[in-house]
């Protein structure tokens, strides 16, 4: 051994850890650069980063500011956002999915988009429900989606079929398209928001509530899945797939219909010789409405307490979600705008996807009545129609969620 | 290196001027101290750093209301127990737990049992070996989400390869792997299994590279059995290496998530929930962190005994 570690050593040793360690203390409060406007969304695929990409170049030119975007997972962009606002460093525009802005706002980090000069002028009451909290409307829609059913053209027409449209109809039209390795319908009941998601508008149609769970209504619509099921029309997997999966069961021909949204147009499009069409989802009787989920992201203004910031971020919001730019997207995306007038033009421009834009006129919010409370009420949900469908009574299922969603856990 | 390329190199001057002093022994013990105390503290400040202070912030936080708020505010009041009774009155987390210790320990006996009788057949020589041993590597390196979701598309009831090869086969063909409440749990078990396996095996084979070879000359000169040879021998020479096996297995096995979120997402009817899964959904699905800290608090002190049991066993064989 020698005495060769001496204190010149070690000194500058715990000099650098310790500075190591401060600088990952201190470097979570950024500096915002004066010019530079960020937008936080969930558009990682590589189709909608470009035409958000897109988007913001128009507005950086018309706004005179530069505008850049991140994009992190769906998933992700909730909790992402949280962790910003400790670390004080949120983005200037939020893109968050409508069911989660709720929380977001309770929590106090949003800037009602009235107060910084957005009018609703043109936008549809539910859409402005939509992008709203207890009344405040913090989200603007750029466009909105949700479900409808997607059915094989090629395969009804030769089974001599016609697109179902009450729930009879529906379980009829899918026994006789269910043989072989076909099934006549898929849907997602999977054990997360997407089974919830497609579930509600089976809830809705039947005048059930995400308030009250164990109605006979919400029974009654759980009941029919149910018989779907032993119908052998519906397979047993359904309690396993995501929305996308149910889409890949549909084009590569194992179900002649589909319960999904327009977000699977642009992967359906790219199988050649694959003829669909769509339809509004089937109702319990002939005359009901047909009310669906309404989905998709709105833009938000976060409370950075920066208030010069904040009213240029109001209008790049504005400029993103201008009518122009709505049917841009919308034709883009497959989805539907949210103002009427862009509505109305777009309507025009992809008369097959019709069914579409009227089941947006009737749809509903998620959030609508339970704000933040929805994820719970939405865990409790999925859980039970999992244990429906894999063999309890709906009624049973149904009761236990509705305790389990008032109980507050 | 040796003093003289120190004070040949830029060797200060203070050095060379210290040189000619008689050296002072108990100076010398505490500069060593002190350069000592120098190598460890990175070591120190980066545990303290980014493990002592979540652990901790975890544990307060597991007494605090915190909400997305809080996230604002700064502000997450003390609610004493509330989290706590919160979670263990939720029927969810009995289930959770529950399928927890089946989920390892069937994990456990899987990877171990199928990584020592592979271990064992490789230590052999024959040809090709190094080739299958390498090949039964691969489930190690797939990603674990990766993992999740290819066996998803295996397992599926009615479209999955799997089913359709033991339809072929004639087995049936209609098992519903993740689609039934009784039988998820299981397949999830199966394909964890399978995901454990080369690690047990490398480790174990490695284990079994370092028994003498004489030590199986004199068995088989004292004409001892195949299996008594692997009991006497085998087993305790490779003891060190089993704790070390099953320990590491245990922790990695107990945290499980990302595979049970890629396979079924805790269904169907919370048939796969287990504390790693629950704690998630509580802390990124609820955003109730304060809930999520319990289920993650009680994970840790589960892992924390087995580490003492590994500790101990470690400190045995010092001696």
């Amino acid at each position: 051994m020698s005495n060769r570690f001496t204190p010149r050593v070690a000194v500058p040793l715990t000099v650098v850890s310790a500075l190591i360690g401060g600088a990952v203390l201190t470097g979570c409060g950024q500096q915002r650069d004066p010019d530079v406007y960020t937008v936080l969304n969930s558009s990682t695929d590589e189709s909608y980063h470009r035409w958000d990409a897109q988007t913001l170049a128009r507005c950086s030119e018309r706004l005179g500011v530069t505008i850049e975007q991140q994009s992190v997972p769906a998933s992700q962009v909730m909790t992402k956002a949280l962790r910003m606002a400790s670390s004080k460093s949120l983005p200037d525009v939020l893109q968050l999915d409508a069911s989660e802005m709720p929380t977001f706002a309770e929590a106090g980090g949003l800037i009602p988009l009235k107060d910084l000069g957005l009018s609703t002028k043109d936008i549809p009451g539910g859409i402005v429900d939509f992008g709203s909290y207890e009344g405040t409307y913090y989200g603007a829609a750029r466009t909105v989606n949700t479900l409808a059913l997607f059915y094989n053209k090629d395969t009804l027409d030769k089974a001599g079929l016609e697109v179902p449209t009450t729930w009879d109809e529906m379980r009829e039209t899918a026994k006789k398209l269910t043989h072989g390795r076909q099934y006549g319908i898929a849907l997602s009941a999977g054990g997360a928001e997407d089974g919830v998601f497609q579930f509600t508008p089976f809830m809705w149609s039947n005048g059930g509530d995400e308030t009250k769970l164990d109605s006979p209504e919400v029974v009654g619509a759980l009941d029919y899945w149910k018989s779907l099921l032993a119908d052998g029309s519906l397979s047993k997997s359904t309690v396993n797939w995501t929305q996308a999966d149910v889409n890949d069961q549909f084009m590569a021909g194992n179900a002649a219909m589909m319960i999904n949204g327009p977000w699977q147009v642009e992967t359906l499009n790219s199988r050649k010789g694959l003829n669909w069409g769509i339809a509004e989802i089937p109702v319990p009787e002939a005359g009901d409405d047909s009310v669906g989920p309404l989905g998709g992201g709105v833009l938000t203004v976060p409370n950075t307490g920066d208030e010069k910031r904040e009213k240029k971020a109001a209008e790049i919001i504005g400029c993103m979600s201008g009518e122009q730019e709505q049917i841009t997207y919308a034709l883009n995306s497959w989805m539907v705008p949210a103002n009427e007038k862009a509505a109305a033009v777009w309507r025009t421009k992809v008369p097959e996807l019709d069914a579409l834009a009227d089941q947006v006129a009737t749809a509903r919010s998620r959030t609508a009545k339970l704000g933040a409370r929805w994820s719970s009420v939405s865990l409790a949900l999925q859980s039970a129609f999992q244990s429906a469908l894999t063999g309890e009574s709906s009624e049973a299922a149904l009761n236990r969620a509705q305790k389990r969603a008032t109980s507050g856990n | 290196m040796s003093t003289t390329t120190a004070s040949a190199g830029a060797g200060p001057a203070p050095a060379a001027k210290k040189a000619p002093k008689p050296p002072n022994p108990a100076r010398i013990r505490r500069r060593r101290r002190l350069a000592q105390w120098g190598f460890i503290a990175p070591a120190v400040i980066f545990m303290a750093l980014f493990f002592g202070y979540p652990l901790v912030r975890n544990i307060v936080m597991s007494f605090q209301d915190y909400s997305p708020s809080t996230f604002f505010t700064g502000e997450s009041p003390f609610n004493g127990t509330d989290n706590w009774s919160k979670v263990f009155n939720d029927e969810l987390f009995g289930k959770a737990l529950w399928h927890t210790i089946l989920f390892t320990i069937g994990s456990l006996i899987g990877q171990f049992g199928i990584g020592l009788a592979l271990a064992v057949f490789f230590n052999r020589r024959f040809p090709l070996n190094g080739v299958l041993r390498s090949l039964i590597l691969l489930p190690w390196l797939v990603p674990m989400v990766v993992s999740g979701v290819v066996w998803r598309r295996i397992l599926d009831q009615d479209t999955g390869v799997l089913n359709s090869f033991l339809g072929t086969i004639g087995l049936g063909g209609d098992t519903p792997w993740l689609t039934s409440t009784s039988m998820a749990l299981t397949s999830v078990i199966l394909v964890n299994i399978w995901i454990g396996i080369p690690f047990n095996m490398v480790i174990l084979y490695g284990g079994l590279q370092e028994v003498p070879k004489e030590l199986y000359e004199a068995a088989s000169l004292d004409g001892a059995s195949a299996w008594r040879t692997f009991r006497s021998i085998t087993l305790p020479m490779l003891r060190p290496v089993i704790t070390v096996v099953l320990v590491l297995g245990f922790m990695s096995t107990v945290k499980i998530l990302d595979l049970i979120l890629a396979l079924t997402d805790g269904g169907p009817a919370d048939s796969t929930q287990t504390l790693g899964t629950l704690t998630y959904q509580n802390s990124f699905v609820q955003l109730d962190f304060g809930a999520g800290a319990v289920v993650g608090n009680i994970l840790i002190l589960i892992s924390a005994v087995f580490a003492v049991f590994y500790l101990r066993a470690n400190r045995n064989e010092g001696k």
